[in-house]
């Protein structure tokens, strides 16, 4: 029950970065090409200025959350996933900077230098953290001591010793690219006025047949390399109201793009994160991370598991600390809710 | 280089690194807070321009921390994985509540802070700096909760597959080495803060510039400056290495270069260990003073290295003792050189002296050095464990990530690093050139010239 508990503490709070952070993302892959001039580029970067960095502490805390719930499991992925998440953690760097340097220095080699880290970092972090979770869902050569170590390619193919991009994971990179994206493009178009409004919703239309394409073939892809993540689905048939779900909120994203009703489009693009995330952390319970070779190898939720006590009190302060954190976010995003304009002199 | 060594070099590099802007933020922010607090109470522009400068500069160095702080938390799992899956169970306890109840906090309002001044009330925008004050010095607190576990482990079981569960929350954190620790840290970092502050005010008062605002920023910075140099030596430092030699023994005896126990210890002032011939070459000492620090009473009996199981030793010795050597030294000069700074503020004629002002000017790198040299004596004293007495360094860090995957990412973070160190410093020095606004006319001091118009 504990295990559960905790199981679906560190989803949601993976859930809530994605879908968080992924329009922060969204917003770096997608501002080169919706951007016609300064302002624009200046109006994307304040539409996230006040919240990325908020956003960014659901990873962090999410991780710390991990690490003291199913220390094993952060402790095997981390080290085994090592050249990945070192990538990952120098993407962020870039993209931090990226967003908070950009406007320290009227020049225009320093804002397009920034841009370009904004833009590289943001369009890479994506392709990392969708084949980072197709990895977990392909599984990994687990060893005896619960070990492993992936390099970053082998032969791309889906065997018992696979690189961390494959084919499969491939695919899971280039879907979180575009879903984040769209995810982007429509939260700058709640965000701005016309006519970048405009071109951000066009943008995140002329993604979507992507979009929908990649979600169908990785759907398929998976249940074609892992069967077994149907398991759950076929023991409690209910649980196939996600999938439903993600095609509901797919078509949601069009129907109420075309109607110019952004603001139900970007939550039906939240809807379709969080269902696909969901959906996979359906797939793969009770285990935390499958093994490619033998299942009795999974990390699995009752290997991983923190002690008792702890976890009970960590049920306590968790508690209050995320409604604490909540009442932050619903306070920071009133306060800079609306639309964003470009003026001088606000903030520093 | 064996992958041991290239994981501690590793951790060592990227939170050596990451330190160096957090010690100035903490510092920072309760002096922010102390400016915004004259700010709305008297609602002179001087003040609200000196909060805002600093807040400049503070997200500036809140930026560079956050993402260099990132990495710390991953490097946990990623280089230390063995560690992490013996000790998860206890530190990551710490180590969970400080993002959920610091970072949402510090991230949500800095936002505010920084570009809600409009938005926002007089005092709403005061709570906001406090809330960023009171959420990093959270963060300080758990950070240390998490060292201070690993210098003084408390409120564990030790399962029989050498997995740690914790088995009291209070106890893990009011562990008294993480109180000690806690306001010793904390006091180093105000002590950086003050002294940025009055390095900045120094030099616009050397150089003739925004002369109004650099009398502030020494007013305040030197304020906080002797306060903190104090309580940095006594009571917290004295407290800490009092309870340091009563818990490590072994570390005191190494990091005072004592290879023998001695009645009536001495207290090595400078000198060079020699570890092979155990002794100090061209040593000063002070005659018993070490008893006397440690235990009140200059004739008491201090254990020597000689007492202590080789394999127990600190690794290196001599970095170890030079670390603590060159943080006690700079602690007194911060004290020596903020008394003068604080009784001239006091006469009155700080501003005239540029003989002083020169010193507080160069010193600002210092406390950098104090505190990084402080951390150092802290985590090489606590060698050869990563969980004094109970986890070796050898048997925590990642097996499966070798020497070739770790020095690439090493050289990678050094890369990274180097970029960042060249930005900081073209925005650090752009900010104080731009200073903390217009001139604000003529100064007010009267008998200053006013300046043409």
């Amino acid at each position: 029950m504990m295990g559960a508990i905790w199981y679906w503490i560190v989803a949601a709070m993976l859930v809530a970065y994605v879908v968080l952070d992924g329009f922060d993302i969204g917003a770096g892959i997608v501002q080169l090409f919706i951007s016609e001039s300064e302002d624009d580029r200046q109006m994307v970067l304040r539409s996230i200025g006040p919240v990325w960095d908020g956003n960014e502490v659901w990873l962090i805390a999410g991780g710390g959350t991990l690490y003291f719930a199913f220390p094993l499991l952060y402790a095997s992925a981390f080290s085994g996933f090592y050249l990945p998440l070192m990538i990952v953690l120098w993407l962020l760097i870039l993209r931090g900077l990226g967003i908070e340097l950009r406007m320290h220095v009227n020049l225009l080699v320093w804002r397009e230098f920034f841009d370009g880290c904004f833009a590289f970092s943001s369009a890479l972090l994506a392709i990392f953290f969708g084949a980072a979770l197709a990895n977990v869902i392909r599984g990994v050569p687990i060893g005896d001591d619960n070990f492993f170590f992936l390099p970053l390619w082998t032969n791309w193919r889906v065997g018992p010793n696979p690189g961390i991009l494959d084919w499969y994971t491939v695919i899971g990179g280039f879907l979180a690219l575009v879903a984040l994206a769209v995810h982007g493009s429509l939260y700058v178009a709640l965000k701005v006025e016309r006519p970048l409004h405009d071109r951000a919703v066009r943008f995140a239309r002329l993604l979507w047949p992507a979009l929908v394409a990649l979600t169908v073939v990785s759907l398929v892809a998976t249940i074609a390399i892992r069967s077994s993540t149907l398991g759950n689905y076929t023991r409690y048939p209910v649980a196939f109201v996600i999938p439903l779900g993600v095609l509901a909120s797919l078509a949601g994203i069009l129907i109420y793009c075309r109607s110019e009703r952004v603001k139900q489009a970007f939550q039906c693009s939240c809807a379709y994160l969080t269902l696909m995330l969901v959906g996979a952390a359906v797939g793969l319970y009770p285990a935390l991370l499958p093994s490619s070779t033998d299942p009795a190898r999974d990390i699995t939720i009752a290997k991983a598991l923190s002690g008792r006590y702890a976890l009970s009190v960590g049920l306590i302060w968790w508690g209050l600390g995320i409604l604490i954190a909540i009442g932050y976010f619903v306070f920071v995003y009133r306060m800079f809710s609306g639309k964003v304009r470009v003026e001088a002199g606000e903030g520093y | 280089m064996d992958a041991l060594l290239l994981h501690r070099i590793h951790f060592a590099f990227t939170i050596t690194y990451h330190y160096l802007f957090p010690q100035l933020t903490m510092g920072l922010a309760l002096l922010i807070v102390a400016l915004k607090t004259l700010a709305v109470t008297t609602n002179r522009p001087v003040y609200h321009d000196g909060a805002r400068f600093w807040a400049r500069v503070f997200g500036i160095n809140f930026l560079f921390g956050v993402v260099t702080g990132v990495p710390m938390e991953f490097q946990f799992g990623t280089n230390w994985s063995q560690f992490s899956r013996v000790t998860g169970g206890v530190i990551g306890q710490p180590l969970a509540m400080e993002g959920v109840f610091s970072f949402f906090l510090e991230s949500a309002f800095l936002g505010l802070f920084l570009f809600g001044e409009r938005r926002l009330s007089k005092w709403g925008h005061w709570w906001a700096g406090f809330l960023v004050f009171l959420g990093s010095w959270i963060s300080g607190f758990f950070i240390i909760v998490t060292d201070a576990w690993m210098q003084h482990p408390v409120a564990y079981t030790l399962l029989p597959d050498g997995r740690f569960e914790l088995n009291s929350f209070t106890g893990l954190l009011f562990n008294p080495w993480a109180l000690l620790q806690y306001a010793h840290n904390m006091s180093g970092a105000v002590i950086t803060g003050a002294f940025v502050m009055s390095a900045t005010g120094a030099y616009y008062l050397l150089e003739g510039r925004y002369t109004e605002y650099g009398r502030l920023f020494l007013r305040v910075g030197v304020t906080a400056g002797i306060v903190f140099s104090a309580i940095q030596i006594f009571p917290t430092g004295d407290l800490h290495g009092k309870y340091m030699a009563r818990q490590q023994p072994v570390t005191t005896a190494a990091m005072e270069a004592l290879f023998k126990s001695e009645i009536g210890a001495p207290l090595v002032i400078m000198g060079q260990p020699d570890v092979v011939h155990q002794r100090i070459d061209n040593p000063i000492v002070v005659n018993r003073l070490l008893s006397f620090l440690i235990y009140g009473t200059p004739t008491a009996e201090v254990r020597g290295l000689n007492d202590f199981p080789r394999e127990d030793w600190p690794t290196n010795i001599p970095l170890l003792y030079y670390c603590y050597h060159i943080m006690a030294g700079l602690g007194t000069w911060f004290v020596l050189l903020m008394a003068v700074a604080a009784f001239l503020l006091w006469d009155g004629r700080l501003f005239r002296a540029r003989w002083v002002l020169w010193p507080l000017m160069l010193s600002f790198p210092l406390p950098y050095i104090a505190n990084t040299a402080g951390w150092m004596t802290a985590e090489i004293g606590r060698q050869p464990w990563l969980v004094y007495g109970l986890l070796r360094t050898q048997h925590g860090s990642s097996q499966n990530v070798t020497a070739g995957n770790t020095l690439f990412t090493l050289l990678g973070f050094m890369g990274m690093y180097a970029l960042l160190s060249v930005l900081f410093v073209v925005l650090m020095f752009r900010e104080i050139d731009h200073g903390p606004g217009k001139e604000l006319g003529p100064p007010v001091e009267s008998g200053a010239p006013v300046p043409a118009a």
